[in-house]
This record gives structure tokens, C-alpha cells and sequence, in this order.
């Protein structure tokens, strides 16, 4: 049994949050990765017993969503976008250097099972093309030079910050982040970055603003 | 009627560090515009967002006022808020920067929209991909259940409220509401059969809305400075504003705030033009779902209505635009993947259609495609478009006839020779010039 | 396929009616109904596959879909009601319908392997079929095939094999939606799609066998049938399942005098398109350990014997005792049972005869006599689905009378009927009902239904509340006698479900002390005149005879000297020494059997009888109603109970009537319903609880050791786990071992310790499963004492 009491009573405490318990299901397997590494069948289980469902509805589930992962992970996920924009600015070529330094391809976990590198979908960074991830936190316009050099400074154990995000920690602590996100990093690091800031810089500079309110109109 | 320029309205204090601490969003102005309607009527709120014409900002530009409207009065179930903050668009980068930069505009837009419809529990449902994100918004909800303003009997006020922050685990199709709310009751994100509609047995078979991030977070600036206001920007049929992402071969892409209803040239101008004075080669207006269009269209204003007339869709309104490095052909498949991974597998067009015709692509990248398989893969697509249970069958029948109309020559000398044959792939790469080959 | 309209199956006058044109054919049916449905009743079939009439649609393979006038897209005829004046065009109309259902099909085919003549689904496969009328002859896919390891194990029983599988999710929504067992479900996303289970649950639910009837392709196989035949190889005959009361149509599907495989049939008002596990899959029986001849004792040793001479000897047998008794088992049809009510009353001129071969009690027989013997249908399934609320009373659905239980949920999850159960655990069962426990300790149940809460009784006052009680009401002291109050003072009715096929027909047939047929008092000068008119004698005994343990006392004390059996099987009774003692004892014993088993090893002689694909014949269900069947094996040599009785009857010189099925059925029929005085309803006091530590609660598992499940493995597989349930609390005082062990009178067991939702100090064993065979081996019933220690 992987599963704890502890964390028994953490998804008990996650099904309590909505009107009805199942909803839960979701977050309680990311805290099923943050304690496994990996969506495990003593989590499954777990996660059946606590909502009062079959393991069968649970594996469902949790084969349906790409972030979950049926063998470990590993201390880092390693994320890159491969789909059409960030690919072909440069994606590829992330990737590909990535793939070649990790020796391994798209959801496989290096030999020293410190990383798992995944081509991902559309991030919902495509101004900061190429993007690439590391546990989920954004790692905003990367080279295959700058993204091998995180994924060396990570190897070393030095300390590596996400461009818009805290620095980072691990694959299974995200996950925890995933089910209870008060986890205290919200101000760490610059979630706002000049790419947010261009036409709002721009419009300053030019005197654009928006429309004032008309008289009256004022509710 | 505004129509050009830039209007920073949400992004408008974006550069102030402790913007989205509820000090900082206070400091210019937050959370007036619910003090201002809860004093008001939920009914004149939602008649306030009609007249506003506020059309939904996740793609499809339904009217909002009109969604609410639909929610069942004095019903006696629960009625329930969901903000579709699952952004999983191909191109699509708005919702998460406002979540990042500017989290208590959505959490007052979810305080003011759950009195409006009368919902005392809302969910923000946000993709997992985005931890970053998600804690800004868990922080930004915390910060106003400490002030009072969710939790019970909000300014002393009958109305109480529970917000909670839901975070998704990796699917595409989560962004189809019905997909979403199956979801959100911890099963397989797969559409739900429509009638019955969300508004009348959506979540827990309760009345639900579910409206997209950009949209909520317009609704404290409507309620705070009047319908007339809000109507000043944009067209009839497009009112307001927009936070357009632009992306790609631009010399500056990253966020533009602008009425609806400017040229994408107007657009392309802030952002700084085409990389090394390049020309669009093709650009699509709102994510890969939409058809794309060429230089030719650069003119055509951002609306809703001037997108249809042009042959496609506003969609998520955050413009793509590719240079004449890039192999359409490659474009394409690239998509085309990414349609077959996330198709759900419910519906039969969509899962095997997008196996099929992604299998066809891969050859054609590897330029050994035949020349018939260029119009079978147009068959193909219509044997999906219209007959899948949801739009993501229709999405993924669109990248494909709509780059052919413009660039058939390119997928027919796909049939001999390959995409990186055809087009070096190091040219389309932002870090082309310091590639050493 | 069933037909049924969403509205419902009421197709009462106020239904609002609407015109909707089909291919240009106008019709008039109840809003509401779906186009497909609409099409089906002017014969127009489009073609489906995720379509079934009774699950929830799903408009998943969009093979049906349609062209509606006015709709810019081709709509799912399976999820799309009409509307008034709505025009609909299929594929015979329509080319925009065609040419949707031809790509829906060239999709479909794209990834299924094309493997029909290996497919145990080729010559009556719904892709097979369709593909031919609704697709195009040749395919435009060129790539390669997604492939998965085929095929696999989802239980025991059931092989999936994902290559075939076309996702219509009809098996996984019949597990979640009808079974209530969805341990089958979609795994996986997008063309990746599959079915299957957890890694460590297989799909082990009673109703299995239906995924695989229902699969429209060759995905689901079960491991019984895999291989043994194709389709159009076979010769179907409709029957009646001969398992246990709720009394499903099957098909019967044989070759060359083998049965291959049996199948639910289509009854609406029955078992509508379903069956369990045990009907579909438990028939091997019929061929295994047969009685081949008949056999007379010589010398101590049974050899086979010519038919006259056996006649003869046991002709001669039972003229030589002076007192005689007659024992039926529970699986007699009415026209068997029948024979044995008669040749006991007008042959022998005894009344000592009694069906109910297990628990039974004298308060029982009574109950029977007076209120369910020939009474008039009250509670039928379709009125089951429409109770407001129902209160189950030593029945455990799930187990006993599993088409009940579908019938039950159906009812429950519709939202309208509330389930109670007076018992000792949440059985499975019961929580898949919904339902709620009374709580009652084993032995308490009869003042526990006295003394019922306020609300319950209340809703059983409710025009249409039933109570069902099951055939372990003979065990509780005083449970049919407040039944009978509790249905008196609430109007609730009283719905009796045996568990096996026959004791309802043999109830009625009058294979029971003190009762004639269609329930006609024993003691009634008036029904004992007119039986005895009928049957051609001058007259009946009309005292009462013996039955249950008294008549098995009275063999053994010498009281009664001659026994015929009719398929009893001794394990069957609590008290199997009294048993045994008694056949023992007798000085003669017929055994009529069609498998050799501890009383043919103990008779004087054993005449062969016919199993039920040897014969025709009715089974009347636990609702009363007659459930006729036909010979499968129509050249079968082997006779029917009531045929060899009327061969004894004219050896003893008592020729006694009709002995065929049509025969007696006219007999039946002119004896008619009995309006007369009915038998004294018991008046028995509730029991007392038997003060001990740890009380047993035991019922019979579905698959378990029946005899009739012999032959079986890969069902036998899929039984329910064995062991010993307790409470929490009870799990925690015994010290939470893994394994304990039970000691009741004759011995001891040693099971699995699992903590279940039952009362604290109650047991909850299986009655006669592997391994655990309560009577035999710990001689205890429910509500007696046992010692629970932990294992060694």
C-alpha cells in the first residue's frame, strides 16, 4: 500500500469540497501522482474507495487525461510544445536536442529516472513560442541550447527558475500544487512578463487608452 | 464606433507588480463594480449584459446576456457558474495571461455572474497544465473569501457564494462545455448529447453557465461603466473589446488589447510586422479550429460578422501568422496530430476520421502521398464536418480544405517530395539565424 | 428488440400524439419518441449500432444518422425525438443520409480487423449486415491498422477482443446502466478507445453473459461458447429458463443434439431483452451424469433394468406399504408437479406430499396454502416498476431472482420506487437498489416487520407497494404471519418469490399437503368433490397429510413405509442427516431422476425423467404467470416425470387420466380458478432471537454449488468471493484476522474475514458455495449461534 491514511484522508478532504464527491476525482489523482509518481493501482483503488466507485470508473478516468501517467515519471517532467506553432518555430529542434541529451523519446523516463520528456500540446503560450515545460511550469522562448542547459542545471541539482513561475521543484510536487494550490508560491517569480506588457506598453507610449465613460452612463 | 487603436481595459494595469493581489486590483478600482451590482436586481444584470451584447470571448461568440437568460428561474434546484478556464486552443494564449496577470477581474466577474444567475456555488475549472495559473487564481478567490466577498451573505447581502478552483488533467475536448461538466463530475471528458442544454440540466443536472475566462472578466467593466460605454467599442454585431494573443513570425508578438472589429494589418503593425520584413504567408484569426486566410485578408476588421463573410470564424480571436518559411503541408499535420490525439473517442467521424486522415498527412509530409489522396482527404473531411457528435470533429475537418484552397500546388508536390525538402525546416525557427548548419 | 417509445411503455389514450413523416409515409406517435423508434413501426430500419431500446442513447457510432428537413446537419435518428409535422428522410430517401451512414461505415471498418470467418459474431453480426447494406463496396484506407493483443480476459467468462470493438459503449453502459456493475468501462482516449476493466477487478457481475449478446461485432465472446459454432449452423427454439423463478424467456441454440449456447430472449413484460449468468451459461448439466435406463435394487446393488420390469417391481413396491409419502423438488414444471398431486392423492390415496425439499415450516405451508396458492396475478414486473415502494423480507434479490432484481433497479433508478429490505446486511444487492436496510438481527425479522417505522409503513400504504417475500420466510418463526398482518393493515400486496423455477407451479399444481390445485383447501368437501370428479376417483383423503420435516419424521419412525421422489436433491435439506435417515429408513423408495445423485444411490428403484430440452411444459414465475415452454430435442426418447407416472399408475391398476402436457393442461384448465374458502391463514408468534455472541445469515450465492452449475468452470469463475462478512465493529472484537474460523454443530470453516455492512454479531456465510457448504458442514441455519475464533 502506497497510499497512506494521510493521504486517504486528504481525498476525503478534496471530495468534501464539492456538492458531490465524485467532481474530486480529478485533483485526487494528481495527489495520487504527488505520492506515486505515477497514477498507480493502489491509487486507483484508493481513489474508488474513498468516492464509493468502482476501481473500473476510476481507471476510466484516469486513462483518459494526458497528464496522468501510468509508469513513474521520474523527478522532472519535461515538456515541449511540438504542435504546430511552437514546433515549427523551433519546437522541433527543442525537442530533438532534448531527446538526443535525455537519450530517450516522447514519454519515456531517462535511465537515471530523473527526467521524462514528453512532446506536449498548445501550452496557451504561443507568444512565447517555442515554449517547453518542466513540471508544468512555463519555460518560456527556449533554444535547444537553453533548454539542454536547464535540463543539465536540473541534473546538477542547481536551482532553475520558470520564466513566468516559482523555481522549479518536482514533477510530484506540481502534482500536489494540482490538487491544493495554496502551496504558498504565489509570488514567487514574475508571472507578468514584457511579452504580456507589449501593446499595453505600445498604447502608453502612443497615448492610446480606452474610451472614457460617457456621463451619466455610470451604473 | 472604435474600431482601431489600442484599448487597455483588462490588460490596462497589467505592469503594476501587485496587480493580482487583492490590494493591488482594489488600488485601481476592483471590486467597485460588485458593490454596484449587488445592489442591483439579478435580472437588470443580466438585461444589463444583453444590452451590452458581450458575445462569448471562447470561440463561438454566443451572447452571454442571452446564455443567462436561458437559466430557469424560481426552479428550486441549485444553479451552478463554471468559467471554462481550459484554454487548450492551438494559438489560443489569452485566458491564462489574464489569469496570470489580473486574476480578480475573472473572480469579481465570477461573483457578479453567480448573482446575476442566481448560482451560489461557481467553478473555475482551469487545465492542469497551468500550475502557475492556478495558484493565482486559488490565491486571487482565498484573498476574497477573506474580504468578505464570497462566502456567506456577501455585503450583508442574502447572496452567498462558494468559488472553487478545479484544476483539469490534460484534455483538449475538456473545452467543450458539456465535455467540460462530465469533467468536472470526475469522468471521462467526452460531450454530452444536447438537448437537454446546460442552462436547463447542466452541472450535478442542475441550470448551469458556463462562460470562458475573457468573458467573465468583461463583465465588472460593463457593470462598472454602463452598456453605452462598452458599446463605443467595436460593431453592432461585435460590441467590445478584446485581448487578442499574436503570435508567430512577429517581430513582437505577445498581448494586444483592442476593439473588436480592427484590421489584423492594424495588428500586425504593433506587433512590428512580419520577422525581417517578411510577408504573411497564411495566418488564422482564433486558434486552429478556424480556416485560415492569407495576406490578402489582413484587411478584413476582426469581427465576428467580417470573419464569417471572409470564410471563417473569429474564433478565440488570438491571431497565428506564419511567414513564407513555413511548409503549410507540415502546418497542417501537425494539427491534423494533435486533433487525432485529443478526439475523445466517443464519436466514430472523429476518432477514426482523424486517425485516417492524419495517417495521410504523415505521408504527404514525407512527400509520398498520391495525387488522388489530395481530394480524398477532402472527402475525408466531409464524412467528418457536420456528422461528429461535437465541434472538435468539425475543428479538425478545417485545417485541411481550408489551407488547400490556398496552397493545393504545395500538397500536390507533397505526393513527390517532402515537407523539408519543400520548405527548410531551420528557416521557420525563431532561433533560425543562430543555428549553425 | 424490444419496442418501446421513451414515454414509456403506457401507451395510455392521453399520450399527446404527433404526426411525423418518414420517407415520405406519415405516422401518429407519442412525442417524445425517438425517430429510430418512429422508423422501426413503419418498418424502415436504419441501420446502428450504439442504438438499444433500453439503454440511455448515446448517438456515439453516428451510423443512423438521418436528414431533417429544416436541420442543416444529418441528425442521429437514435437521439432525436419527433416533433409534430417533423420530416424525416433516411437512407432509402435521402443521398445526404446515405452518404453519412457509408462514411460512418468506411470509418468503422477502418480499424476493425475483417476477420469474419474467424469471428464466432460472422452470419449474424450488426457490422457484417450492415456493412453490406449500408456501406460501400470497397474501402479508400490504405494505412495500416491500429492492432491490440487479442483476445483478453475481462473475466473469467467474457473475451474481449479490442481490434473488433467499435466503440458503441452498448456493453459499458449495460453493466453501468442495468447491471449496476460498471466494472466495464471505455479505457483510454480518442482512436486509442477501448474497452476494459481494472487492472485488478475483472468484470465479475452476475449479468455478464448480456455484454456479449448485445456487442453488435465480434468484440465480446464468452469463453464457453468461443469457437463451438457459427450461427447459421445452429437450429433456435424458444424456452423458459428452468434455473430459478423469475421465469426469462431463452433461445436455446443446439447442433446435432448438443446445446451450444443459450441466449435471453425478448419478453417485455418479463425479462425483457436479459438473463443472468446461471440461465444463460448453467446447461451442461443437462448432458452430464444422466440416468441412462431404469434401475432396480437386487441385492443390495441398483441395476439397470427393462421398463416393465421396473414398473413392475415398483408397482409391486408401493402396493406393499400401507402408508406412503411423495417428495417433488423444486424444479418440476405445473404438468409434472401436477402428476405428482395426483398419483399421490388418487393413486396412493395419500396426502403426504410436499415440494418445498428445504428449510421449510408448518406456519410456511400455511401461508402458502391460504394466500398464494391460486390466487389471481397481482404483482407482475410491470407493476413492480411502477411501486412506489417495496419491502423485501428474507429475499435477497440479486441472488434469488436476479431478473427481479433488474426489474427492481430499473424501477429504483427511475427514480419513482423505493427499495427497502427487512435483513441483517447491505447486501450488494441492496445498495445497487439503492435501497435501505431495516435493520434485523436473524430470528428478529418477524417483530421487526411488526413493529416497522412510521415512514415505511407509510409508504406501503401507498396504492401499489408491495412486499416481496422470499422463500426464507420458512425459516424466520412468525415472518409469514406478519407479512400477512403487514399486508393486511397497510393494503400493501404480497408477492412471494421462491427461488426455483417450479414451487410456484407446484404450489399451484397442489404439491402440498392439505392443498389441491389452483390453491382448492385439502379440507374442502366442495374441492375435494370436484378434483376427485375430475380426476376420475370416488374420492381424496381428506384429512391433511404430512409435510416438510414432520413427513420425513414420520418415514423415519416407521410411520410411512413407501417414498417417491421426483429430482429432490438431499443437500438441499438443513437437516441432511434427518434426510438421509428418512430414505433410509423407508422401506421403499421410486426415485424418478434425471441424474444419478445421493437418492438414487439409496432408492429401490429409478426411473429416468427428462431434462428440460427433453420435454414441454410450463413454469409458473414468481409473479404467477405461466411461462409455457417446447421440446428442443424433438426426437428425445426420454420421458417426462408425469409420463413415466402415468405408466406406474396403470402398472398399480390406477390408471389416472392424462399424463401428456396437453392432457393435463385441459385437465387443469377444467378444474378453473377456485372461488371457494381459502386455507387458515397461520397465526404463528414472532420468534425470538436466539441469545448468542455470533448469529448466522445465509442465503444461496447465484453461482454457487447448485448441482445444475455442475460443468461449468469459466461461470463457476465468476461467482461472488467466499468468505465470512461482519461488521466493522465485529471485525474489530475478533481481532481483525485475516481468516476465521466458524464452528456450528456438525464442524468447522475456516474462510475470509471481510468487513461488510452488517449488523454487529452477524455472520454473513454463503449457504452452499465452494468450500463453504453451511448445512453439511457446520449444520446451522440463519439465525442460529455459531463460534467464530481466528483462523490457525
Amino acid at each position: 500500500m502506497t497510499i497512506s491514511e494521510a493521504t486517504r484522508d486528504q481525498m476525503r478532504d478534496l471530495a468534501a469540497r464539492y456538492p458531490k464527491s465524485r467532481s474530486a476525482l480529478l485533483p485526487m489523482l494528481h495527489l495520487v501522482q504527488s505520492v506515486d509518481n505515477e497514477v498507480t493501482a493502489d491509487g486507483i483503488n484508493a481513489c474508488a474507495e474513498v468516492l464509493g466507485i468502482t476501481s473500473a470508473e476510476v481507471t476510466a478516468v484516469a486513462t483518459f487525461y494526458t497528464m496522468y501517467k501510468r509508469k513513474p515519471v521520474g523527478k522532472h517532467h519535461v515538456g515541449v510544445c511540438t504542435n504546430t506553432l511552437c514546433g515549427l518555430l523551433g519546437g522541433d529542434a527543442v525537442y530533438a536536442a532534448l531527446s538526443e541529451r535525455l537519450g530517450i523519446e516522447s514519454n519515456e523516463q531517462s535511465a537515471d529516472g530523473v527526467f521524462w520528456l514528453e512532446r506536449i500540446e498548445c501550452q496557451a503560450a504561443c507568444t512565447h513560442a517555442p515554449v517547453m515545460t518542466v513540471d508544468w511550469e512555463y519555460m518560456d522562448d527556449v533554444t535547444p541550447a537553453s533548454a539542454v542547459d536547464v535540463v543539465d542545471r536540473l541534473a546538477r541539482g542547481e536551482q532553475v527558475a520558470s520564466t513566468r513561475g516559482p523555481v522549479i521543484r518536482d514533477f510530484q510536487a506540481t502534482e500536489h500544487t494540482l490538487a491544493y494550490p495554496l502551496d504558498g508560491l504565489v509570488n514567487e517569480g514574475e508571472a507578468v512578463d514584457a511579452k504580456m506588457l507589449v501593446g499595453l506598453r505600445i498604447a502608453q507610449e502612443r497615448g492610446m487608452s480606452a474610451a472614457p465613460v460617457p456621463a451619466g452612463d455610470a451604473s | 464606433m472604435i474600431t482601431s487603436g489600442l484599448t487597455p481595459i483588462i490588460t490596462e494595469h497589467w505592469d503594476k507588480p501587485d496587480l493580482y493581489t487583492i490590494e493591488g486590483y482594489r488600488r485601481v478600482g476592483g471590486y467597485q463594480a460588485l458593490a454596484a451590482a449587488l445592489k442591483m436586481d439579478p435580472d437588470a444584470i443580466i438585461g444589463q449584459i444583453k444590452d451590452s451584447g458581450l458575445r462569448g470571448r471562447g470561440g463561438a461568440g454566443f451572447p452571454t446576456g442571452m446564455k443567462w437568460g436561458f437559466v430557469p428561474q424560481n426552479d428550486g434546484k441549485p444553479h451552478y457558474l463554471v468559467v471554462n478556464a481550459d484554454e487548450s486552443e492551438p494559438g489560443a494564449c489569452k485566458d491564462i495571461p489574464i489569469m496570470l496577470a489580473n486574476p480578480h477581474a475573472l473572480v469579481e466577474g465570477v461573483i457578479i455572474s453567480s448573482y446575476a444567475i442566481r448560482a451560489s456555488h461557481a467553478f473555475i475549472y482551469i487545465r492542469g497544465e497551468v500550475p502557475h495559473a492556478i495558484r493565482k487564481v486559488a490565491f486571487a478567490v482565498e484573498q476574497a473569501r477573506a474580504s468578505g466577498f464570497i462566502g456567506e451573505n456577501i455585503f450583508g447581502t442574502d447572496f452567498s457564494l462558494d468559488v472553487v478552483v478545479h484544476s483539469g488533467a490534460g484534455a483538449y475536448i475538456c473545452g467543450e462545455e458539456t465535455a467540460l461538466l462530465d469533467s468536472l463530475e470526475g469522468y471521462r471528458g467526452q460531450p454530452r448529447l444536447k438537448p437537454p442544454f446546460p442552462a436547463v440540466a447542466g452541472l450535478y443536472a442542475s441550470p448551469t453557465v458556463i462562460n470562458n475566462v475573457e468573458t467573465i472578466a468583461n463583465i465588472p467593466y460593463i457593470i462598472d461603466r454602463g452598456v453605452a460605454w462598452f458599446r463605443q467599442f467595436g460593431t453592432e454585431k461585435s460590441p467590445g473589446f478584446k485581448v487578442f494573443s499574436v503570435s508567430g513570425h512577429v517581430v513582437r508578438p505577445g498581448i494586444y488589447e483592442a476593439p473588436l472589429g480592427i484590421t489584423m494589418r492594424e495588428l500586425l503593425d504593433y506587433a512590428g510586422g512580419i520577422r525581417g520584413g517578411g510577408e504573411v504567408k497564411f495566418w488564422l484569426p482564433g486558434g486552429s479550429s478556424v480556416p485560415m486566410l492569407t495576406a490578402e485578408h489582413l484587411d478584413v476588421p476582426m469581427t465576428y460578422e467580417d470573419m464569417a463573410t471572409a470564410g471563417t470564424m473569429l474564433g478565440t480571436g488570438t491571431p497565428m501568422l506564419f511567414d513564407k518559411t513555413v511548409s503549410v503541408v507540415k502546418a497542417v499535420t501537425r494539427w491534423l496530430e494533435f486533433y487525432k490525439h485529443e478526439s475523445c473517442g466517443k464519436c466514430t467521424p472523429c476518432r477514426e476520421g482523424t486517425y485516417w486522415i492524419t495517417g495521410v498527412l504523415e505521408k504527404f509530409e514525407h512527400g509520398h502521398g498520391s495525387p488522388a489522396e489530395v481530394d480524398t482527404l477532402v472527402n475525408l473531411c466531409s464524412q467528418i464536418a457536420g456528422r461528429s457528435f461535437c465541434a472538435l470533429g468539425d475543428a479538425a475537418a478545417t485545417p485541411y480544405p481550408a489551407a488547400l484552397k490556398f496552397f493545393r500546388a504545395e500538397f500536390e508536390a507533397a505526393t513527390t517530395t517532402s515537407a523539408n525538402e519543400q520548405f527548410d525546416p531551420v528557416a521557420s525557427y525563431v532561433f533560425a539565424e543562430t543555428v549553425t548548419r | 428488440m424490444t419496442i418501446t417509445s421513451n414515454a414509456g411503455s403506457d401507451l395510455t389514450p392521453q399520450v399527446e400524439l404527433v404526426t411525423v413523416v418518414v420517407d415520405g409515409v406519415a405516422i401518429e406517435i407519442p412525442k417524445g419518441t425517438l425517430v429510430i423508434r418512429a422508423a422501426e413501426l413503419l418498418g424502415i430500419e436504419i441501420p446502428r449500432f450504439c442504438d438499444h431500446p433500453l439503454l440511455e442513447p448515446v448517438a456515439a457510432c453516428r451510423m443512423c444518422l438521418v436528414d431533417i428537413e429544416g436541420v442543416p446537419k444529418p441528425q442521429p435518428a437514435c437521439a432525436q425525438v419527433v416533433s409534430d409535422g417533423m420530416q424525416v428522410r433516411t437512407q432509402l430517401t435521402s443521398p445526404i443520409a446515405r452518404d453519412a451512414q457509408e462514411g460512418v461505415m468506411e470509418f468503422l471498418l477502418l480499424n476493425h480487423p475483417l476477420d469474419c470467418p474467424v469471428c464466432d459474431k460472422g452470419g449474424e453480426c450488426p457490422l457484417q449486415n450492415q456493412a453490406m447494406s449500408a456501406g460501400r463496396p470497397e474501402s479508400r484506407f490504405e494505412e495500416v491498422k491500429r492492432t491490440f493483443p487479442k483476445p483478453i480476459n475481462v473475466s473469467a467468462q467474457i473475451l474481449l477482443d479490442r481490434e473488433r470493438c467499435v466503440s458503441c459503449a452498448r456493453c459499458t453502459r449495460f453493466a453501468d446502466q442495468i447491471a449496476g456493475d460498471p466494472m466495464l468501462e471505455l479505457l483510454e482516449r480518442g482512436s486509442n478507445q477501448q474497452v476494459g476493466t481494472a487492472a485488478d477487478q475483472p468484470f465479475d457481475s452476475y449479468f455478464s453473459g448480456n455484454t456479449v449478446q448485445i456487442c453488435p461485432v465480434g468484440a465480446l465472446t464468452s469463453a464457453a461458447y468461443r469457437f463451438r459454432s457459427r450461427p447459421f449452423d445452429l437450429v433456435s427454439v424458444p424456452t423458459t429458463c428452468e434455473h430459478c423463478a423469475s421465469g426469462c424467456s431463452l433461445r436455446t441454440d443446439h447442433r446435432r443434439g448438443t446445446v451450444t449456447r443459450r441466449l435471453a430472449w425478448d419478453e417485455p413484460a418479463v425479462n425483457e431483452e436479459w438473463n443472468c449468468d446461471k440461465g444463460r451459461f448453467a446447461f451442461t448439466y443437462q448432458e452430464q451424469g444422466r440416468v441412462a435406463t431404469p434401475l432396480i435394487r437386487e441385492d443390495g446393488n441398483l441395476r439397470p433394468a427393462s421398463w416393465p420390469e421396473a414398473l413392475d417391481v415398483a408397482a409391486r413396491g408401493l402396493a406393499a406399504a400401507t402408508s406412503h409419502g411423495v417428495l417433488v423438488g423444486g424444479r418440476s414444471t405445473v404438468e409434472d408437479a401436477y402428476a405428482y398431486a395426483r398419483f399421490a392423492r388418487a393413486v396412493l390415496q395419500s396426502d403426504n406430499i410436499d415440494f418445498r425439499v428445504r428449510d421449510s415450516s408448518d406456519e410456511e405451508a400455511q401461508f402458502l396454502r391460504s394466500s398464494v396458492a391460486g390466487t389471481a396475478v397481482r404483482t407482475t414486473y410491470e407493476s413492480l416498476e411502477k411501486a412506489p415502494a417495496v419491502v423485501l423480507i428474507a429475499f435477497e434479490p440479486e441472488d434469488e431472482s436476479p431478473i427481479v432484481f433488474l426489474r427492481l433497479r430499473k424501477a429504483a433508478r427511475g427514480g419513482g420506487t423505493r427499495v427497502y429490505s427487512v435483513g441483517a446486511a447491505v447486501t450488494r444487492g441492496l445498495s445497487k437498489l439503492a435501497g435501505t436496510l431495516i435493520p434485523a438481527k436473524p430470528g428478529a425479522e418477524a417483530s421487526v416487520l411488526t413493529d416497522l417505522p412510521a415512514k415505511v409503513r407509510a409508504e406501503l400504504s401507498t396504492p401499489g407497494a408491495v412486499i416481496m417475500v422470499g422463500e426464507r420466510i420458512a425459516g424466520i418463526e412468525g415472518g409469514a404471519t406478519a407479512v400477512l398482518e403487514l399486508a393486511r393493515s397497510t393494503g400493501a400486496s404480497i408477492a412471494w418469490v421462491p427461488r426455483r423455477a417450479g414451487e410456484r407451479g407446484a404450489l399451484d399444481a397442489g404439491a402440498l399437503a392439505g392443498l389441491l390445485p389452483g390453491g382448492r383447501p385439502l379440507s374442502d368437501d366442495l374441492a375435494r368433490g370436484a378434483v376427485a370428479a375430475c380426476w376420475g376417483v370416488e374420492s381424496l383423503p381428506a384429512t391433511t397429510g404430512l409435510a416438510g420435516e414432520s413427513l420425513l419424521r414420520a418415514v423415519t419412525g416407521g410411520g410411512i413405509g413407501a417414498l417417491i421422489t421426483g429430482g429432490i436433491e438431499l443437500a438441499d435439506l438443513p437437516d441432511q442427516a434427518l434426510g438421509r435417515a428418512a430414505i433410509e429408513a423407508a422401506a421403499f423408495v421410486v426415485a424418478l431422476e434425471n441424474h444419478h445423485s445421493a437418492i438414487t444411490e439409496l432408492a429401490d428403484v429409478v426411473f429416468p425423467v427428462a431434462v428440460v430440452t427433453e420435454k414441454s411444459g410450463t413454469f409458473m414465475n414468481w409473479e404467477g404467470r405461466p411461462r409455457p415452454f417446447a421440446q428442443t430435442f424433438k426426437d428425445a426418447l426420454v420421458m417426462s416425470d408425469a409420463i413415466v407416472l402415468g405408466m406406474l399408475a396403470r402398472a398399480m391398476n390406477a390408471p389416472i387420466g392424462a399424463s401428456d402436457v396437453a392432457g393435463i393442461r385441459q385437465e387443469l384448465g377444467s378444474l378453473g380458478a377456485w372461488a371457494g374458502a381459502r386455507a387458515e391463514e397461520p397465526n404463528t408468534p414472532a420468534g425470538q432471537v436466539v441469545d448468542a455472541a455470533y448469529l448466522v445469515s445465509t442465503w444461496r450465492a447465484l453461482i454457487d454449488n447448485g448441482v445444475m452449475q455442475e460443468g461449468e468452470p469459466y461461470l463457476a469463475a465468476t461467482a461472488h468471493a467466499v468468505a465470512a462478512t461482519c461488521s466493522a465493529v465485529t471485525v474489530a472484537d475478533l481481532g481483525a484476522p485475516e481468516n476465521v474460523t466458524v464452528t456450528g454443530p456438525l464442524g468447522s470453516l475456516t474462510l475470509p474475514l471481510l468487513i461488510g455492512d452488517v449488523l454487529d454479531g452477524v455472520v454473513c456465510l454463503p449457504l452452499n458455495s465452494p468450500g463453504c457448504a453451511l448445512y453439511r458442514d457446520l449444520g446451522v441455519r440463519s439465525g442460529q449461534a455459531v463460534t467464530i475464533g481466528g483462523a490457525v
